[in-house]
């Protein structure tokens, strides 16, 4: 038989003795029925399954009696039925012979089956279903780990699946499960592979499988002329370890999988032969995972051949059905004799990763003759699969020089065993590195405890150096507030009687903001009036210049607090506060933009599923594309601009935390991509360049965005001059756009011209594509959200200084204390509701400033760039509004008492402009 | 039985280190065949004499080392030692040189420095290095080919050999000596490369014998190539900067410098190619590694022929690369499987 794939190669390998032959003259027989079984509760990769049944509970056959724990873990069920006799620690099948949880069940004898039924129709079900459907089988790989089967499965969730690998090699010696497998049931084999297929969405199938195996070879490929599955089964040659995972995957794909990475990470995914039949009796017929295929051989034994055993049948009952002659059996291997583990204990049950029992003589297996120096003769590096030095990591880790062994990708090794094959010295060269490696373990273990101590000791201590200049800064704050509290005090009677009086109807939460303004101009108005007399006294060389002076100063401090209250009470978030601006429109044209965006999505999948198929009209498509997309820019165009048409205190608001998880989405959306293209790069594809520079425009663009974003933040609280530039961030998205269709083309090219590296970059292609998705979804929730963030934020994400947000939450504590103090001075009877609201919400804003500064420090780089913008502007506005201020202020000392009232309203409309001019400035030119 | 518990793998390939060792001693035979042939007993009785005296050191020193004796004799290597220098030595040589470079050998070079598989150097090499630098008029003596026998010189009998290395035959000997091609070349005064061989007709006679005893060497190192002893690696590279540099010397000054094929064959060329520089535990590791190392004796064996003080070269050669293998070693790691590129250097 031919391949029609190219069979590349992989460094070294070995060819041990095969020892299959024994073991394949017989065709799998079903196992007794056990009398008891002994059914671990960790049989796979990840956490141990919790038991749901307890002890003398009577338990059918296929029922779930340990329920996976967390993502990665496995269900178990009962094997047998009869009643669970006990859930203790019983000994596992483990190198160190330990003991591990188990649930043993004892045998009625009726072997009756739990109700179970197939799916159907399991294309019907949704992905996410069906596979939560394999999940509960409790299907764990099968061939080696036992890595849960479903976790692999949603592999297509985050990954782009260009190859599905089914891995039939079985290039241990001894082992003949997965032949035997698919002589007899290869229909099964390809029924699990359909499914798996149907999973992930491959566009290419291989079944890598030795050229050991001709009869399996031919058993599948007839069992492939009835089968939809279009799959390439690939031969190669037999050489342990091709069924290494890694190994399989160059073999098969030429591709290497970069150290430290999952398969999936350059779009491949592996599953075991024996997986697929678990696979396909859980979804077609319902059953789940109780039984498998064990290999029995081993010079000892007396029926050297393939059994189906139940889940939890110990050895010894398997080792007395094959009449293995104990006197003659020295060692017991679970598992090859390249990585296989021996036991000493018969009572450990079969597990869902046992493929095979050797029962060893000494003549077959004898105990290896002592170690001899290693002379470094280089055998060993020359059928090392993984590329290593074996003897240089030999020295490094009998010298303890983890550093050194660390270096040269010791934990690449997968400890084939194929260099402690080869050695002349007979050096146990794996175990050696097993040392190593726990050695370096227990290092990085021990090293991050004395980090995460030596880190806990050092935020101790900046907590105490934060407290000491925080108690300072109080100290402070309170002397201010004792000087204040006098003029807050007359000012509050005042102010209150004259809300009571006027505007008490227009808003409940209001007045502290009326109050603070206020305050803010009464404190302005006695500084006039003392630099006045300060000025008159001077003048006319009176005494008391000096008394004039200080009380100056005072008021001067107090002026400046009142002032700093109130415009951070109105920078903080206050919905309320002088509603504008007709909302409804803005909605529609969200929503206009929101359908546009998802037709726009819907074609692009189009597109995407047309170019991925090859077949359908792929320009027109394309030109739908372009349409929807300008379409789209357009809607949401519109949209934004109503949105920064609109004063900058409407719009239903989108919380900080949302806007910046979106952000740090995005920025985990570049990793991925980023380590895509790293993926790519170590594996030596073409398509890398071409990744890296999508990676590096994705930066850019997510750098763009927290700019924006920042920006937005800022400027829209600043004032509505400068609001939110979106037709900017339009025009990052076009330039995405471009780009996306620049890469889409580069594929294009690369597919025209036959490379293999258009694989990769239809991922990356796809990839972008999901980028430029998200950038439009930041659009528009940056759109929807800058606004209504800008008030809430009050513009600190451009801050670079912490300190200064610092001051803004002792100031809010302040205020708070302040009208707390004041609530509390007011006699008993004369409590203000409206009072006891405003303090509610001053200690609501604290909080919010106060989580704001948290959140600062965090955003703290991204809003760095963005000081300066339109600086000019700000600075003549703000002199222009303090122009009025004093114009006003004249005219006010000038007016006669009658007119006061009105003048006095157009004083603090003027000065409240001032202010919050001059706070904006104040921050952008810090 | 009772049952064992031990870690993977269970399967060993047979083969030891003293297979190994046996191996390389099996491709010696070719070059010792033919060194006795052309030149008399003179090297089978030294690598006798000299294999006595190493198995004796070695298990002196392993006894008071407190080690298994039996257990390190037979990986071999001190008779692969004692072998390597038995060749490397005059034929004729008396027998307290070869005492004193097998003490040096195995007691310095090897055991002092933790046995095999610790010693930096060659223990041959060091020995002979050793010899040469302390007795020169002993060490530059060599035996007189047989192929001049038609002109009255015949090969020294058994009797007269063993008298010659263990007695005091020295006129008898004389007679039988002459000087090497490569020491003639070195000491040839004023004379151009092509009147060498004119004023030397003995020697131009008899370099068919040097060129035989190559050969044979070639053949030993081609049988344990096809053993996988050891890779092509270094003998090839070796071999190939050797030819490469002398044949553009060569080129350019054919007076000054002898033709490649001389350097190839002259001397011990084969012997360290084949035998010396491929001894694993003081080469470089990594296959990139033995090629640096493999060149690096080829050029060096070319620069002290031509401009040394020595006659030949391989001894200094492979003790200053094997000096090198260690950095060598850390900057020739293989690119492992997963990684975009090798890693470098140390730590
Ligand atoms: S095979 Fe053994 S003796 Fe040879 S270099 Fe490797 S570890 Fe050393
Ligand atoms: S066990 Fe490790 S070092 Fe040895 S051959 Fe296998 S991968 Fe290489």
């Amino acid at each position: 038989m031919k391949n029609t794939v190219k069979v590349h190669g992989f460094h070294g390998g070995i060819h041990p003795p095969e020892n299959k032959k024994q073991s394949t003259g017989a065709p799998i027989s079903i196992a007794p029925l056990p009398s008891r079984v002994i059914l671990p509760l960790q049989q796979h990769i990840g956490l141990p399954a919790e038991p749901v049944v307890s002890v003398g509970d009577k338990v059918l056959k296929g029922q779930l009696v340990a329920e996976a724990v967390g993502r990665i873990s496995a269900n178990i069920h009962a094997s047998i039925s009869g009643t669970v006799v006990a859930i203790e620690p019983h000994p596992v099948p483990h190198m160190s012979g330990m003991e591990a949880g188990c649930l043993i069940i004892e045998s009625d004898g009726r072997d009756e089956w739990i109700e179970h039924q197939g799916l159907e129709d399991y294309t019907q079900l949704p992905k996410q279903e069906l596979i939560e459907y394999i999940r509960r089988a409790g299907v764990a790989g099968m061939g080696g780990a036992g890595f849960p089967t479903d976790v692999k499965l949603h592999l297509g969730d985050d990954h782009i699946v260009n190859t599905l690998i089914i891995n039939a090699a079985e290039c241990e010696p001894y082992i003949t499960a997965d032949d035997m497998l698919m002589r007899e049931r290869a229909e099964e084999v390809l029924g699990g592979i359909e499914i798996i297929a149907h999973l992930l969405k491959p566009l290419h199938i291989m079944v890598g499988i030795e050229d050991n195996k001709p009869q399996a070879i031919r058993a599948l490929h007839a069992a492939l002329d009835n089968s939809p599955l279009n799959l390439d089964i690939v031969i190669t040659p037999t050489k342990y370890p091709s069924g290494g995972e890694k190994q399989l995957i160059k073999l098969l794909t030429g591709v290497e999988v970069p150290s430290g990475r999952i398969p999936a990470d350059v779009g491949i995914v592996c599953q075991n032969i024996g997986t697929t039949t678990a696979i396909y009796r859980a979804v077609i017929h319902g059953e789940p995972l109780i039984s498998r295929i064990v290999t029995v051989t081993g010079q000892a034994a007396g029926h050297k051949q393939n059994y189906e055993v139940r889940i939890g049948t110990r050895f010894a009952d398997l080792l007395d059905h094959s009449e293995v002659r104990r006197e003659q059996m020295h060692r017991l291997i679970v598992g090859g004799p390249m990585m296989g583990i021996t036991v000493i204990n018969e009572q450990i049950p079969v597990i869902k990763t046992t493929n095979c029992l050797i029962a060893g003589t000494i003549e077959e297996m004898p105990p290896q003759p002592p170690a001899q120096a290693c002379i470094r003769c280089g055998m060993c590096e020359q059928v090392c699969p993984a590329e290593l030095l074996p003897q240089q990591l030999h020295w490094f880790a009998k010298g303890k020089e983890f550093d050194k062994a660390r270096h040269h990708n010791l934990f690449d090794c997968i400890e084939c065993g194929a260099c402690s094959y080869v050695c002349p010295s007979n050096i146990p060269l794996v175990q050696y590195y097993r040392f190593a490696k726990a050695e370096i373990r227990k290092e990085d273990e021990e090293q991050r405890k004395a980090d995460h101590a030596r880190i806990r000791f050092e935020a101790r201590l900046e907590r105490l150096e934060r407290e000491k200049i925080e108690k300072e800064e109080r100290r402070k704050q309170r002397a201010i507030e004792a000087a204040a509290a006098q003029a807050a005090k007359k000012d509050a009677a005042l102010n209150i009687a004259s809300s009571s009086a006027g505007n008490r109807p227009a808003a409940a939460s209001v007045p502290d903001l009326k109050q603070l303004k206020s305050n803010a101009a009464i404190a302005r108005t006695k500084l006039r009036k003392a630099e006045k007399a300060l000025a008159n006294a001077q003048e006319k060389g009176l005494d008391g210049i000096e008394t004039l002076q200080a009380t100056l100063q005072q008021l001067q401090v107090k002026s400046e607090q009142a002032e700093k209250a109130y415009a951070d009470a109105q920078n903080a978030p206050a919905l309320q506060q002088t509603p504008t601006a007709p909302v409804t429109d803005i909605k529609q044209l969200k929503s206009h933009a929101a359908i546009a965006r998802t037709k726009l999505k819907k074609a692009e999948k189009q597109l995407a599923a047309a170019q991925e198929t090859g077949d359908g009209d792929i320009d027109t498509l394309k030109a739908q594309v372009a349409e929807l997309q300008a379409k789209s820019i357009a809607a949401e165009k519109a949209y934004s601009e109503a949105e920064s048409g609109n004063s900058p205190v409407t719009t239903p608001g989108i919380d900080t935390t949302e806007l910046e998880a979106d952000i740090a989405a995005l920025q985990s959306k570049v990793d991925k991509a980023e380590n895509a293209w790293k993926a790519a790069v170590e594996s030596g594809s073409p398509a890398a360049d071409k990744m890296a520079a999508g990676v590096e425009k994705l930066k850019d663009k997510l750098k763009a965005l927290q700019d924006e974003l920042a920006t937005a933040r800022a400027s829209a609280s600043a004032a509505p001059a400068t609001t939110v530039d979106s037709t900017a961030l339009e025009a990052d998205i076009m330039a995405m756009q471009s780009k996306v269709d620049k890469a889409e083309n580069a594929w294009k090219a690369a597919v025209e011209s036959g490379s293999p590296a258009a694989d990769k970059m239809a991922a990356g292609v796809e990839k972008l594509k999901d980028k430029l998705k998200t950038l439009q979804d930041e659009l528009a929730q940056i759109n929807a959200g800058s606004t209504a963030k800008a008030t809430s934020d009050s513009g600190t994400e451009a801050h670079v200084s912490i300190k200064e947000l610092k001051q803004q939450v002792s100031i809010m504590r302040t205020k708070l204390k302040k009208a707390e103090k004041l609530q509390a001075e007011l006699p008993e009877g004369e409590k203000d509701p409206a009072l006891d609201a405003e303090i509610a919400e001053l200690r609501a804003r604290h909080d919010a400033a106060q989580a704001l500064f948290d959140a600062a420090e965090a955003e703290k780089a991204a809003a760095a760039a963005q000081q300066g913008i339109d600086l000019k502007q700000l600075k003549i506005d703000a002199a222009m509004a303090r122009a009025a201020v004093t114009k006003a202020e004249r005219a006010l000392s000038k007016a006669e008492q009658d007119h006061k009232q009105t003048l006095e309203e157009e004083l603090l409309a003027a000065r409240a402009e001032a202010e919050k001019l001059n706070s904006t400035l104040e921050r952008f030119s810090e | 039985m009772a049952l064992i518990r031990i870690t993977s793998p269970h399967a060993h390939r047979a083969g030891s280190t003293g297979n190994v060792m046996l191996t390389v001693l099996i491709a010696t035979l070719p070059g010792l065949a033919a060194l006795t042939f052309f030149f008399g007993w003179g090297s089978l009785i030294q690598i006798i004499w000299g294999t006595l005296l190493a198995v004796a050191m070695e298990a002196a020193i392993v006894r008071l080392r407190k080690r298994p004796v039996s257990f390190y004799l037979t990986d071999y290597s001190a008779v692969v030692t004692a072998v390597l220098l038995g060749l490397a030595l005059p034929p004729f040589a008396p027998w307290w040189v070869m005492t004193v470079g097998i003490i040096v050998a195995i007691v310095i070079a090897k055991q002092l420095y933790g046995g095999m598989g610790n010693n930096p150097f060659n223990p041959a090499m060091v020995a002979y290095a050793l010899l040469l630098v302390s007795f020169p008029v002993q060490m530059t003596s060599w035996a007189a080919p047989f192929v001049m026998t038609g002109e009255g010189w015949s090969v020294l009998s058994l009797g007269d050999t063993l008298s010659a290395i263990f007695g005091s035959a020295g006129t008898a000997v004389d007679a039988h000596t002459m000087a090497t091609p490569l020491d003639v070349m070195r000491h040839r005064g004023g004379f151009t490369t092509e009147e060498m061989w004119v004023e030397n007709a003995l020697l131009a006679n008899g370099i068919g014998a040097w060129h035989a005893v190559s050969a044979a060497y070639f053949m030993g190192g081609v049988f344990l190539l096809y053993k996988k002893i050891f890779t092509w690696h270094t003998p090839v590279a070796m071999l190939g900067s050797l030819t490469i540099i002398s044949t553009l010397f060569f080129l350019l000054m054919p007076d000054q410098f002898p033709d490649p094929f001389f350097h190839l064959t002259a001397g011990a060329t084969m012997l360290g190619a084949f035998f010396i520089a491929t001894d694993p535990v003081t080469s470089a590791t990594s296959n990139r590694g033995k090629l640096w190392f493999g060149a690096g004796i080829g050029l060096l064996i070319f620069v002290i022929r031509s401009w040394g003080n020595y006659p030949d070269a391989v001894a200094f050669a492979v003790l200053l690369m094997n000096l090198c293998a260690p950095f060598i070693d850390q900057y020739t790691q293989p690119r492992s499987y997963g990684h975009a590129k090798p890693n470098r250097g140390m730590k």
